[in-house]
């Protein structure tokens, strides 16, 4: 049983009642508990009052609430949530106070359409957008019908699309995830791929990926080209998850436009592309010193871009003094972080940076817990997977030519370094 | 012009003002008018004053104001139920409009409305939108059936939607299926014992292929619904299994999740030996992990569903301890649970590493986080021999931070050490007894107490730490109390001649000073042991103690199974049966995992009944028609108090055939209620747990009305009488000899069959009076066929003592009359399926030997 009603609030500001026999007043403890478990510094994405289930996520300054008296599967619910303000954001760009006020009408329509008592229903905004549309209508000149999509096999994608280019383009970006402990020894490094698509094709067209998949090199007995091992692949619900389990092939037709086409995850031992030493010695009552140094580990044809790396300093820190072998420093008292930006950072190089903070003679009670040095990066060009996609064909029954075009980027994900 | 506007307006006349808008004959100003209600009806002000306005406007060619007049309906016609049943019109009008928009939006509106006028309304234009062309109906009018159910359950029924929607099931359309699964599993939901859903090797394989076709949202109903299935056997159980595993790769996190269910329950009938039970545990590795990168929310669920697929079964991700170590932006919720798996999964090979996290962890600062990974760290001593030295020592190294709460933590978790290896770590002891001062909670001071206590000849100034603690006696919290006094009682039986007058002190305390029983109780127990018996004292206070279990916290077996087949819900989040927190959901099935095809390798219990009926030996040979003799109780006298025959015990099960299980049991009819009386005995060396009971289908679908009650481990040489209640709307098969019954008990070691047979007596019900003209009229409707005679011999029972003897067991006497020096008794049995059988019983004084006649109208059955 999915059964439950959603808010959308900061106080109340929309809600819809799915399952008609329960008390949309019973919303009211829900700021009181959150109010309460803020003060207590807790946090617990699902609470209860009395019966009442509390299922919430936060979106800005709105709290979007799913409320239950049954054992619902909380994971859909989660995840419907999150679909909503995806939704959201599609129609009316940001999800705030004031684009619901606006839109209100719209919203409604959105609520009956998406879930139906308790059950979610169409979440394909695309979609939704063929019929529900943020101008009134008449019903005798051109209102509108469910697209056939809606109950389709194929819900993602309407027929007859027409352009007069047909192309495709790629991009893959692999983020990597990097947890260092403070001995300096690599805790955790994982690799999270994503194919992007853009899809600019007329009608129906049948898509087939070509990636150097292990798996697949080794059914079809290709074992000498270079291989990634995909340790999980997730797919957009496009591609035909049974074929992909039988033989590796990854076949779909594609929704239009622009949609994630798969998502994988790598556990690797390949050496953090950026690697920080970094040494913080704390004074107490007079000063700070940071010392920094950024080395890159990739080779020296590619070059990352927008280069961020965030030293945490004591939030009473203050009369900051910088000095950078390359690139600027910044400090951002509100995050009580250094920030040393090095716009090019080309492979096999090595930067210094210094700091020098003073603090005051009282110090300062509160406990501040050890924060990680956290860095951002791109790394056009390149994967450090070693993914490639060797081919996309395109099929289209009118017989078309359409282009693929593939971009590849690596960047920072989750990549923190702890310090002493 | 944004819909914003509609939020302003005046407060003065507001109504009235409305109420003329919507009057108004500019359909524009109408529908501004509608706009401007629901805008008050969305923040919170009540407007249903306007009711007759709001449904003049609901027959309109505009699509977005019906809609609104729609929303308005649902929030306010339960208010104003008379004035809704206006609106009927329109509803049936618009489900037959040809836009299926709109037959759809009325469909689902007047599902939406619960008044009663209106439901009776529903009926036919639901019935016509069940067959629409149109899925986009068709799919909204299944969700609309079970909208209706729970609104009126009986109409349901009476005007056979839920035959329709059975239907739909097998819909060309892949959305319209997922949505009647949905709709039907929510109404099964409510009828546990409905075999709504018919989930058999046909519909699942319908389900299965468009599992292929649907949304993620109809993947996920297909899913929850197939995971209520329970497969024949392991071969179909694999056969399920393979189709769902491709469901590991959506995007969806919830679709993986609810796949992760359905396998982890099949793989339960999977025997291990298998090579595909292998694949299968790889390949659940890494979606789980993968579930961790995404939004916190459901990572929580996540975690708190690996915590339980973790203690099932741990293998799935003993090489994945990397992927829960806690990182800095981490929710604290998130920080928390992965802790906890943390802790459950460290071994001896990965015991390095978490050890040098979790003191990481205790140097943070959020203190609940710090507690747990303090905590953790004496778990993983007690848990992890080897590490145990290096877990105490990083113990002590947290004590010298003389952080309050993590010296009061470490104090705690090193006295669990202490139990679990005693007589190996007593040197840190001095340092323990520096921080006496710094603790403050009760928990802390208790376990500090034990240490000082437990170890008192070791402590030169024991005396002077306890008495310490005796000066605010009262003050302390009764868990302190109770420490105190046992340690000082400790104490002074190691040294009795320094500190008799210490001891004379506390339990005077205890027993004079205080109003809490048990503590008074605990200090007389002492007083009297010390006066009467020093010795037996010491033997009883300085016992030896068991040694703490590796495994704390571990969820109870039977809770974990029933919470396995609710990964995903709140159920598997909160770690609670759904019977505990959802509103009159108790006296529902909990449900159970499937018994293991893995135990001993044979098939399943359910399906093993068909395989293997050889293996079970028929134990009682005598013919059917001897349970009738045995009525008359030839031994008993007529003395005896009357009641339903009980036959005697028998041992149904040798302790040689079942690992030293023996199972011996009759069956009673008690209060109408039939009951299976067990006695089951250990005979093995090992503790007996987990036991359950299952029947295959008999001729009178017999089942057990609940779980096997044995609620303790069943320990060497005992014994545990046990009375299960039966039921009698089980699943029915004929089965030779008629009233043989083929039983199954699980228990921690294996699944043993057996079979026995039972009283048909027991089977008679308390109704079974007729009256005597359709005794006669019945009577001579028998066919003589249907008829059949025996003797029964040596019997010496007047017919007025037999005929009371055997309205004990409800077979009733209607008639009686005397024919040449014959007594002749007619009687009428009625058995729990509903049949009569009826019978004569010859009796001539002085013979012993009497002659029964018995007839039953339906065939098949005359050999009772």
């Amino acid at each position: 049983p999915q059964a439950f009603q959603i808010f959308i609030l900061h106080k109340v500001l929309i809600s819809r009642n799915y399952m008609g026999n329960m008390d949309m007043n019973e919303v009211d403890h829900f700021m009181p508990i959150m109010m309460r478990m803020e003060e207590d510094a807790e946090s617990l994405p699902l609470v209860t009052h009395g019966s009442a289930h509390f299922l919430w996520i936060k979106h800005r300054n709105l709290y979007l609430v799913a409320m239950t008296k049954k054992n619902a599967n909380a994971a859909l619910v989660y995840s419907f949530l999150y679909k909503m303000v995806e939704v959201f954001k599609e129609y009316f760009k940001e999800l705030e106070e004031e684009s619901i006020r606006d839109n209100f009408v719209t919203v409604y329509e959105l609520m009956d359409e998406v879930m139906d008592f308790g059950f979610p229903q169409t979440t394909d905004s695309k979609i939704l957008q063929e019929y529900i549309t943020q101008q009134g209508h008449k019903l005798d000149v051109g209102a509108p019908r469910p697209p056939a999509t809606v109950t389709n096999a194929v819900s993602w994608r309407s027929e007859g699309i027409k352009y007069r280019k047909n192309e495709v383009f790629m991009d893959v970006i692999e983020s990597v995830n990097l947890l260092v402990s403070a001995t300096g020894s690599v805790l955790r490094s994982e690799i999270v791929g994503s194919i992007k698509l853009k899809v600019v094709l007329s009608g129906m067209p049948e898509l087939r990926l070509g990636l150097n998949d292990k798996v697949l090199f080794e059914i079809t007995g290709r074992e000498k080209c270079k291989t990634v091992e995909l340790e999980d692949v997730k797919f957009h619900q496009c591609v035909r998850l049974s074929r992909f389990e039988n033989d590796r092939t990854i076949s779909f037709i594609p929704p239009d436009g622009e949609s994630e086409l798969m998502s994988y995850r790598l556990n690797t031992t390949v050496k953090p592309l950026i690697w920080i030493e970094s040494v913080i010695e704390k004074f107490s009552h007079s000063r700070v010193e940071i010392k920094v140094k950024a080395r890159s580990q990739f080779k020296s044809r590619s070059t990352a871009n927008n280069v961020a790396i965030m030293v945490p300093v004591p939030s009473d820190a203050d009369s900051p003094k910088f000095k950078t072998s390359t690139g600027s420093c910044k400090y951002l008292p509100e995050k009580s972080v250094v920030q040393w930006n090095i716009k090019s950072f080309p492979g096999g190089k090595e930067y210094m940076m210094r700091a020098h903070f003073g603090l005051p003679s009282v110090e300062s009670t509160e406990l501040e817990g050890r924060r990680p040095i956290t860095v951002n990066f791109e790394i056009p060009y390149f994967t450090v997977s070693g993914i490639q996609v060797r081919y996309l064909k395109i099929i289209e029954k009118s017989g078309y030519e359409a282009l693929p075009w593939v971009r590849y980027i690596t960047q920072s994900g989750d990549y923190q370094l702890r310090t002493n | 012009m944004t819909d914003s506007k509609y939020f302003t307006t005046t407060k003065k006349g507001e109504i009235f003002e409305l109420k003329a808008e919507l009057n108004s004959d500019k359909k524009e100003k109408k529908k501004e008018a509608v706009k401007k209600v629901i805008a008050s009806m969305t923040v919170g002000k009540d407007v249903s004053a306007l009711f007759p306005d709001v449904v003049n406007c609901m027959q309109t060619d505009n699509l977005e104001l019906k809609k609104l007049v729609y929303l308005y309906l649902m929030n306010y016609a339960k208010s104003q139920p008379d004035m809704a049943i206006m609106a009927v019109n329109t509803f049936v009008k618009d489900c037959e409009d040809p836009n299926p928009l709109i037959r759809a939006l009325a469909v689902r509106t007047m599902g939406c409305i619960r008044v009663d006028k209106i439901t009776e309304y529903l009926c036919e234009p639901l019935r016509k939108c069940l067959k629409d062309e149109d899925p986009y109906v068709r799919k909204t009018a299944a969700v609309c059936v079970a909208k209706l159910h729970d609104i009126n359950a009986q109409l349901v029924e009476d005007q056979g939607f839920l035959d329709t929607l059975k239907d739909l099931i097998s819909d060309s359309n892949p959305m319209v299926v997922a949505n009647a699964v949905a709709a039907l599993s929510e109404i099964a939901e409510s009828h546990p014992n409905s075999n709504l859903l018919d989930l058999n090797p046909q519909s699942i394989n319908k389900l299965l292929t468009a599992l292929n076709e649907c949304t993620e949202w109809g993947q996920i109903f297909i899913l929850d619904c197939l995971a209520n299935y329970t497969p024949r056997d392991d071969r179909e159980s694999q056969s399920i299994c393979e189709r769902v595993t491709p469901r590991l790769s959506h995007a969806n996190s919830a679709v993986v999740l609810s796949a992760v269910k359905v396998l982890m329950k099949f793989m339960e009938m999977l025997p291990k030996d298998l090579d595909y039970y292998g694949t299968l545990l790889k390949k659940l590795a890494p979606p789980l992990v993968t579930l961790l990168s995404a939004e916190p929310e459901l990572q929580y669920v996540a975690l708190r569903n690996i915590n339980l697929i973790v203690q099932k079964r741990p293998e799935i991700l003993k090489h994945e301890m990397k992927v829960f170590f806690v990182k800095y932006n981490d929710p604290i919720y998130v920080k928390l649970e992965k802790l906890d798996i943390m802790i459950r999964l460290a071994s001896q090979a990965n015991i390095a590493q978490v050890l040098a996290e979790l003191k990481e962890y205790a140097t943070e600062v959020d203190v609940d986080f710090v507690r747990k990974a303090v905590r953790a760290i004496g778990r993983c001593a007690i848990k992890v021999e080897q590490s145990a030295e290096r877990c105490v020592s990083t113990l002590l190294d947290l004590i010298q931070t003389k952080v309050n709460y993590v010296v009061q933590e470490a104090i705690v978790v090193i006295k669990d050490i202490f139990r679990k290896y005693p007589n190996k770590y007593e040197s840190v002891i001095a340092t323990l007894c520096e921080n006496l001062d710094s603790l403050d909670e009760p928990e802390a001071r208790a376990a500090m107490i034990w240490i000082v206590g437990e170890y008192a000849e070791r402590i030169d100034n024991a005396d002077e730490l306890l008495e310490s603690f005796l000066e605010g006696f009262h003050d302390e919290s009764t868990q302190v109390q109770l420490q105190l006094l046992t340690a000082i009682v400790k104490l002074f039986l190691k040294k009795p001649t320094e500190t008799q007058e210490l001891v004379q002190q506390v339990l005077s305390l205890a027993t004079q000073d205080s109003d809490n029983p048990d503590l008074r109780d605990r200090g007389y127990i002492y007083w009297r042991l010390l006066s009467t018996d020093p010795v037996a004292a010491k033997e009883v206070v300085l016992a030896e103690k068991p040694l703490i279990s590796e495994e704390t916290d571990l969820i109870e077996p039977t809770l974990l199974e029933e919470l396995i087949c609710h990964i995903g819900t709140l159920a598997s989040v909160y770690h609670k049966p759904p019977s505990a927190f959802v509103e009159g959901s108790r006296g529902v099935m909990h449900k159970r995992l499937p018994l293991g095809g893995d135990i001993g390798g044979s098939p399943a219990m359910g399906a093993g009944f068909g395989a293997a009926p050889a293996v079970m030996p028929a134990s009682l040979n005598a013919p059917v028609g001897g349970g009738l003799g045995d009525l008359f109780d030839l031994g008993g006298g007529v003395g005896m108090p009357m009641g339903a025959y009980i036959p005697p015990k028998t041992v149904w099960l040798p302790a040689m055939k079942a690992k030293g299980l023996e199972i011996s049991g009759t069956f009673a009819r008690r209060a109408g209620v039939i009951q299976m009386e067990l006695v089951l005995t250990n005979k093995a060396m090992s503790v007996m747990t987990d036991f359950a009971i299952q029947f295959n289908r008999n001729s009178f679908g017999l089942a057990p009305a609940g779980p096997l009650q044995v609620l303790t481990p069943l320990g060497p040489n005992q014994t545990i009488e046990v009375s299960l209640p039966l039921s009698t709307v089980g699943p029915v098969m004929k089965m030779d000899p008629l009233n043989n019954l083929q039983v199954a008990v699980k228990n921690n070691i294996d699944v043993f069959y057996f079979s026995c047979q039972y009283p048909i007596s027991m089977l008679f019900v308390e109704d079974g009076k007729m009256e005597r003209q359709v005794f006669l009229a019945t009577w001579k409707d028998i066919p003589n066929d249907n008829e059949s005679q025996f003797q029964i011999q040596d019997c010496h029972l007047n017919s007025d003592a037999a005929s009371n003897k055997l309205q004990g067991s409800n077979i009733f006497t209607i008639a009686k009359r005397t024919v040449e020096g014959q007594d002749m008794l007619y009687m009428a049995i009625k058995l729990s399926n509903g049949i009569w059988v009826l019978a004569e019983l010859k009796m001539q004084a002085g013979n012993p030997n009497y002659t029964v006649s018995l007839g039953t109208r339906r065939d098949g059955e005359q050999h009772y």
